[in-house]
């Protein structure tokens, strides 16, 4: 019994390069939670996906100026992934192409540009690195990134939250009241981007959006206000940073996909279990109510 | 007449080069209460945009000088709004406090008692705890017309409030409009419904692309009008040449 819970503190106890990890998860967590419920509320659940693999390019150069170096990297990644989301959007607005294949446009110029560049340039391990993330490699300095990242990410939200959910719930009504959610729509993007910069070199650029995407798809099953719905989406990435690190130590697996199918798990016990709209509570015979 | 609370002067709205509004002219009085009708195509929502700043005038003047942005309300077709958001009925009702709160000014207890009298006052007691996903489309546009209530606006610009929306509920909302007109309030609503127009709408407009009528209700809703009305052209035509008439 002692053993078994000796399991879950003992490698955080033991090793420092765990310590870090588990405290990256809890931030990147915190920030990537509250942003995935708002991306999925948007409707904009694919697009997350498309900034991710839109960072690459600007991550490849940032490697091949300054070799494995994750300012360099995450500053090239900003960068790559700000410029796809200005020029999508900006193609929306002038052309009123929709918005979702004005970003698969501008994503997959990006991602076969980073590609190419990494293939040219690096070796394959690097493309690994890219790729799929180190998160039990992560560094004082690359922890004070993510932290930075999302304590940005809260007081951003928390600035923003009202006209935020205006614009996604009711945009006719703000543009009225108001003047066009532009600015927030934008200010919103950089928060995304940035998350992802975050995740992407703890996580991989592929994986990093996992944690944004599947707690907040989860969190849905629980809560039925936006700020409850945060709450549940940013407990359910920590926890599943926690026990898919833990996993990865005691079965010795890769770090990052140990953790998006922890989450990924919460995600389908979340459909399952979850009050609302769950299966079990959709497909249990119930009493209803008086009238 | 009164003064007018909104003017238009010549005004064309296009999509595309095609007017939607065709040179028209006239004015909204100050605190009347105007239909306006037409068929399919006619430019009505246009026409509303075109007031609201949404769409941009090709030709022509919009003038509502005396009033400010916050002194107008606008009520679009339901259509544009995400009904399975997880929001609470009270929360939509306080974003009608926008002009008193904005983005981060705090909801005061007073603020919350107006909400909860404007829910009241749509018959909705009771229903400030519920996900707006759980209401009936009557319902919400119930809700819909509390957040104006608490607009407390000059302008009320109503774009087909009653489509699609109970018999109970239209009548119980067509009083809220009087109460608004009593209260010397300007309000323009697009309808379908010709008899609702007759029996609660002193003023009327009838559009098609260009004004075929304005004015008192009677003398603007007969056969004759009606028959022009019905004879604009819904479709584009693509060679039309660019029109004639001064700008």
């Amino acid at each position: 019994m002692s053993g078994w819970i000796d399991g879950l503190f003992a490698p955080f106890v033991e090793f420092s390069f765990m310590r870090r990890a588990l405290v990256a998860c809890l931030a990147l967590g915190l920030g990537c939670g509250p942003v995935g419920v708002l991306l999925t509320l948007r409707r904009m659940s694919l697009m997350g996906d498309a900034l991710s693999h839109a960072v690459l390019p600007g991550a490849a150069i940032g490697f091949l100026i300054a070799g494995f170096s994750l300012t360099a990297m995450s500053l090239g990644g900003f960068a790559a992934g700000v410029t796809v989301a200005l020029l999508a959007g900006l193609v929306t607005r002038f052309t009123g192409q929709r918005e979702d294949a004005s970003f698969a446009a501008f994503y997959l110029i990006s991602l076969a540009l980073g590609v190419l560049i990494v293939s040219t340039r690096g070796s394959s391990v690097d493309l690994l690195h890219v790729l799929f993330g180190t998160i039990l490699a992560v560094d004082d300095a690359s922890l004070l990134l993510v932290a930075s990242i999302a304590s940005l990410t809260l007081l951003t939200l928390a600035l923003i939250y009202r006209p935020l959910i205006v614009e996604c719930f009711d945009p006719g009504f703000l543009q009225s009241v108001q003047a066009r959610g532009t600015a927030y729509h934008l200010a919103f993007l950089i928060l995304v981007v940035l998350n992802l910069v975050a995740g992407f070199q703890a996580l991989g650029t592929l994986m990093a959006v996992g944690l944004m995407m599947l707690p907040a798809a989860a969190a849905r099953f629980w809560a039925q206000e936006v700020w409850s719905m945060a709450a549940v989406a940013a407990g359910i990435a920590v926890l599943s940073g926690y026990l898919g690190l833990l996993l990865s130590y005691h079965h010795d697996l890769p770090s990052g996909p140990a953790i998006i199918l922890t989450a990924g798990m919460a995600y389908l016990l979340s459909i399952t279990l979850g009050p609302r709209d769950g299966l079990i509570v959709r497909f249990l015979p119930r009493q209803h109510l008086q009238t | 007449m009164n003064t007018a609370a909104l003017s238009l002067n010549n005004l064309t709205v296009c999509y595309d080069r095609h007017p939607a509004v065709h040179h028209l002219s006239g004015a909204f009085a100050s605190g009347s209460l105007t239909a306006i009708v037409g068929p399919n195509g006619a430019g009505k929502s246009t026409l509303l945009k075109a007031i609201m700043g949404l769409l941009p005038a090709t030709t022509g003047r919009i003038d509502h000088a005396a009033l400010a942005r916050s002194d107008i309300a606008y009520l679009p077709q339901q259509a544009q709004i995400d009904r399975q958001f997880p929001i609470t009925v009270l929360d939509v009702v306080l974003l009608g406090h926008w002009r008193r709160i904005g983005a981060l000014r705090a909801v005061t207890a007073e603020l919350r008692a107006k909400a909860v009298a404007a829910l009241a006052a749509v018959e909705l007691n009771d229903f400030q705890r519920r996900p707006i996903r759980s209401l009936s489309a009557g319902q919400f546009q119930r809700v819909l017309f509390a957040r104006m209530l608490l607009q407390d606006a000059r302008l009320i610009l109503l774009d087909e409030p009653f489509t699609a929306i109970d018999a109970r509920t239209t009548a119980d909302l067509l009083d809220v409009v009087r109460a608004w007109h009593a209260e010397r309030r300007t309000v323009i609503a697009v309808l379908h419904d010709l008899e609702q127009v007759r029996a609660h709408f002193p003023e009327t407009l009838l559009l098609a692309r260009s004004g075929i009528a304005w004015g008192r209700t009677a003398q603007v809703l007969t056969p004759d009008n009606l028959r022009r009305a019905r004879q604009m052209a819904e479709a584009w035509d693509e060679s039309a040449p660019p029109c004639a008439v001064d700008p």
